[in-house]
This record gives C-alpha cells, structure tokens and sequence, in this order.
C-alpha cells in the first residue's frame, strides 16, 4: 500500500514523486492506488498445434473467499482467449469491451480477428489509464499468422513468450514449467503440464484454490474445459445435517403510538397553480 | 523531512484458526495445522495446541513465535507451582496465569489469540477466550483466529447460547453429547476452510474428559 508520507524509499536514496502534485491530488481527495495482490494463478504455452490456457476458479476478497468457482478464461474471439488476474471488474470490463471492439472489427474487415489485434487494444486501453486499470492478462490465439502468446501488465507493457504465467500463484506455476517445458508438445502432454502448472499454483498459493480450467486453441477449433479437475472436494459433511429452525429472539415487546401532528390554517389562500 | 514510519515490524501473522467447545463433562479443544506467512505455506503439519497441565489444553493463533514463547513461559510457571504446592494447577488457575502472564507484556504484546479449554474443579467443561493483551472471559464455545468470523456466527446458532446477562458462564456448556460436539467442530473447520485461505490442511482436536484426554486428526482441503 503506497502512502504519499513514506515516499522516501525505504533504504534512503532520492524520492522522484510529484511531491507538489501528490499534495495536491491529496487535497483534492484522491487516493492513491493501491497495489492489489492480484490472488490467482494463470497460465498460457504454446504446443505444436496452437495454444493452451489455464486458470484456477478462486475470487479472494481479501482473507475471504468470495466465488470458489469463478471463470477466469474470457472470450475475446472464437479463435482468441484471455485469462485475467486482477481487479474482476478491470478483468471482465477490458475483455468485454475488447472483445466487442474485435467484433466490429470483423465485421468491418471481413476477416477473423488476429492476436495482435486484441494485443494492440488491450495495451494501449491499460497505458492510457497509467495502471489504475489492474488487469494482469495472459492473451492466447491461433490466426492465419499462426499460434500467439502474450502477457499484458497493467501498466500496459507486453511480452510474447511460448511459454508464460501471472497473478500471485506465477512462482509456483513458473517453476513448474521451466522445469518441465519443451518446444512441439502434444496436445495431452500440454493439457497435462498446464494442469499441473495451475494444480502447483492452488496448492501452493493462497490466493488461488478450487477447480482447473483449460482452453484449448488451434487452427480453426477451440476447446473450453471449464472444471477440467476438481482436485478440492469438500472433506467432510455432517450425517446428520444442521437446521437454523432458531428464530429472531424477541427480548421485549413495546408499542409507542406516534402522535398526529395535524396543522389547521384558518382562512389561507389555497395553493396557487 | 516527514516523519519516518517504521519499516520493519516484529509481528507477522501466521493464521490458522482455533476452536473450543465445552460440555457437562467434556471440554473440546481444535485447531488447524497450517502454518502460513502472506500468500505462502510454511508447513502443512504444525500443532497449536498444547496441554499446560492434566486438565488445561491451549489452543493460540497468532504469531507462532510469540506463542511458542509464551507456552514455554506457561510451562515453566505451572513447573513452579507443582514444586510449591505438590499439585497440578486447575484450569480456573491456569486461566488466570494466562491473563496476567499477557498483561505483563502490555506494552509490547504476544501477538497470540488464546483459548484455554479444559475441566474445571467440578470436572464440568470450561472455556476462556482471551484478546492479546488479557482480557479474558469464561464462557461456553469460543472461536479465535483466521477463521473466527466466520465459525462464531455459526456456533451462536447451533449452541443456543443465551446472552452472558441472562444466565452466568458457568452454566452455559452445551447440552450436546462428546460424539454431537466433535462433529459440530469437524463441520466449522471445513467450513472455514472453503472461505478462508489461511485455514485449511488438517484439524487437530482433543477431547478432555474424565478418562483422559484423547485426539483426532481430520484432513481438510489443501488448497
């Protein structure tokens, strides 16, 4: 959490802030954007035949979970996906109002959408709101041009990798594909790393948990495993079951009648139109 | 020149969540076993309770140095006792250790959110929940940690317990049997620990009664 007070860097040093402008954005009443630990993990390789994306299922507000079973993987066009950590708004909105912007774009051009394409919206959307827009998102595709992968950071930078991870649980995912990643892997042999990528990211990360999605994209088809494992049942439940047959407790009972207050004008004029 | 703000605390917390229950003539003591710090696992397999004395078991969430200092200091205090007075502390006595043994360190606290669990001097069940510096109180269930927020609303339902005003704590155990009350404790824990990220891995509860004390493990979700 970034306080305009302690904007002298912890090991001493010059601070480079606006400082005047700070003050006065703080007068103004603005506060200063907080960076949010984006609790997910997801996932994206590229295989011999195209693209595979992965994602865990857990919301967090905070300690709290709040969807054990949330959709991470967006659809931007039927031949590109976007998993998204972050803000859920930041997540949903940008790839919704991208998505529909590809639409057009289609429709316009008479052609399918190309990864570049939803690359070069997404970016550009993320550098003109400076970052306050907190949408981290690993883009996936298969077009004419062939198969695509890239990571968006909410500052709006960009990387293409054949290979790439984000959110809180990207360590542990990380780790598990420099171990285990090579180029012209089969469909099975990718599904099964991405699983494994994303099962290291639940088990290891608290901000990520539930269930494993996976898509899978390729020249003309695309797959949406959505629940593609579900390695969290519930450990136990009660044989007996509980019921709330309890009702409000009524600790005192009082009736207070409001007194009329009525008004009698004598004799004034009557409401003019 | 702003005033400098510290940049290193002495505290970190390490989750998880503790549960006690008391009965007629049983007291239930749980806790998680996950040990955690910001967004990762420490251990999966970490106790947070321990037996003070034959009929005191304490459970603490918090900062585990913190409570593993102050177990070692409750020890040593309950060994000093057994010299002077050739008997075990009861658990009353233990609970009053517990609150004045916090409040010496008021101005530097044990970040560590107790609750003692055991049999009182009439062998019915006795529970004390305590803040980090020794506000304690005796009462019939009490959940502390992670997870507490979500476990007590639940445990208020189901345990009837009438308001402190109306009935003394001393009265207020449960009416449910040992095998109703382990079960009430299974369900809290994997409860809280499909929404709470810092509780989950496994529960340990032991069950303080006459014969003895004895202790269960149950897997939760891991994730």
């Amino acid at each position: 959490m970034s306080r305009f007070e302690e904007s002298a860097p912890a090991k001493g040093g010059f601070s480079f802030d606006l400082c005047k402008r700070n003050e006065m954005l703080v007068q103004k009443g603005l506060k200063p954007s907080s960076y949010l630990k984006t609790g997910t993990t997801i996932v994206g390789l590229v295989f011999q035949d195209g693209v595979i994306l992965g994602a865990d299922t857990r919301a967090t507000e905070g300690p709290i979970v709040a969807d054990k079973n949330c959709e991470k993987i967006h659809y931007m066009a039927p031949n590109i996906y976007c998993c998204g950590a972050g803000t859920a708004a930041d997540t949903e909105a940008v790839t919704d109002m991208v998505s529909s912007q590809l639409k057009l774009h289609r429709f316009h051009t008479g052609r399918e959408s190309r990864v570049v394409t939803a690359l070069t919206l997404l970016k550009s959307h993320l550098f003109s709101y400076q970052g306050h827009v907190s949408a981290a998102l690993v883009l996936g595709g298969v077009d004419v041009t062939g198969p695509h992968l890239h990571t968006i950071y909410p500052h709006g930078s960009t990387d293409t990798l054949p290979f790439a991870t984000m959110g809180s649980g990207s360590l542990a995912a990380m780790a598990i594909f420099e171990s285990k990643y090579r180029e012209g892997l089969t469909r099975d042999e990718g599904v099964k790393l991405v699983a494994e990528a994303i099962s290291s990211g639940i088990f290891n990360d608290l901000g990520s948990g539930s269930n494993v999605d996976v898509c899978v994209i390729t020249k003309g088809k695309r797959e949406y495993l959505r629940n593609y494992m579900l390695p969290n049942p519930r450990t136990y439940v009660s044989q007996k079951g509980y019921s709330f047959s309890k009702k409000t407790e009524v600790l005192m009972t009082k009736i207070t009648p409001l007194r009329e207050l009525v008004e009698v004008i004598e004799g004034g004029d009557a409401m003019e139109e | 020149m702003t005033k400098q703000q510290a940049n290193w605390s002495p505290y970190d917390n390490n989750g998880g969540t503790c549960v006690a229950i008391a009965g007629a003539d049983y007291c239930v003591i749980a806790a998680d076993t996950r040990m955690s710090t910001g967004y990762s696992i420490l251990t999966r397999d970490y106790s947070k309770i321990i037996q003070l004395a034959d009929k005191s078991v304490m459970a603490s969430s918090g900062f585990q140095a913190d409570v593993r200092a102050l177990q070692k200091v409750l020890a040593a205090r309950h060994l000093i006792y057994q010299h002077q007075h050739n008997k075990q502390m009861s658990c009353p006595a233990m609970a009053q250790l517990l609150s004045n043994t916090l409040y010496f360190k008021r101005f530097f606290p044990y970040y560590a959110f107790n609750v003692l669990g055991g049999l009182d001097s009439e062998g019915k069940g006795c529970v004390f929940t305590y803040d980090a510096v020794g506000s304690y109180e005796r009462v019939g269930y009490s959940a502390q940690g992670s997870g507490a927020t979500l476990i007590t609303p639940f445990l208020d339902n189901q345990l009837k317990s009438p308001s402190p005003l109306l009935l003394p704590a001393k009265d207020a155990v449960t009416p449910l049997s040992e095998i109703e009350a382990i079960d009430l404790v299974k369900t809290c824990f994997a409860s809280a620990t499909e929404r709470d990220i810092y509780t989950g891995d496994k529960v340990e509860m032991l069950v303080l009664n006459a014969s003895g004390i004895r202790r269960e493990f149950m897997e939760l979700r891991k994730d």
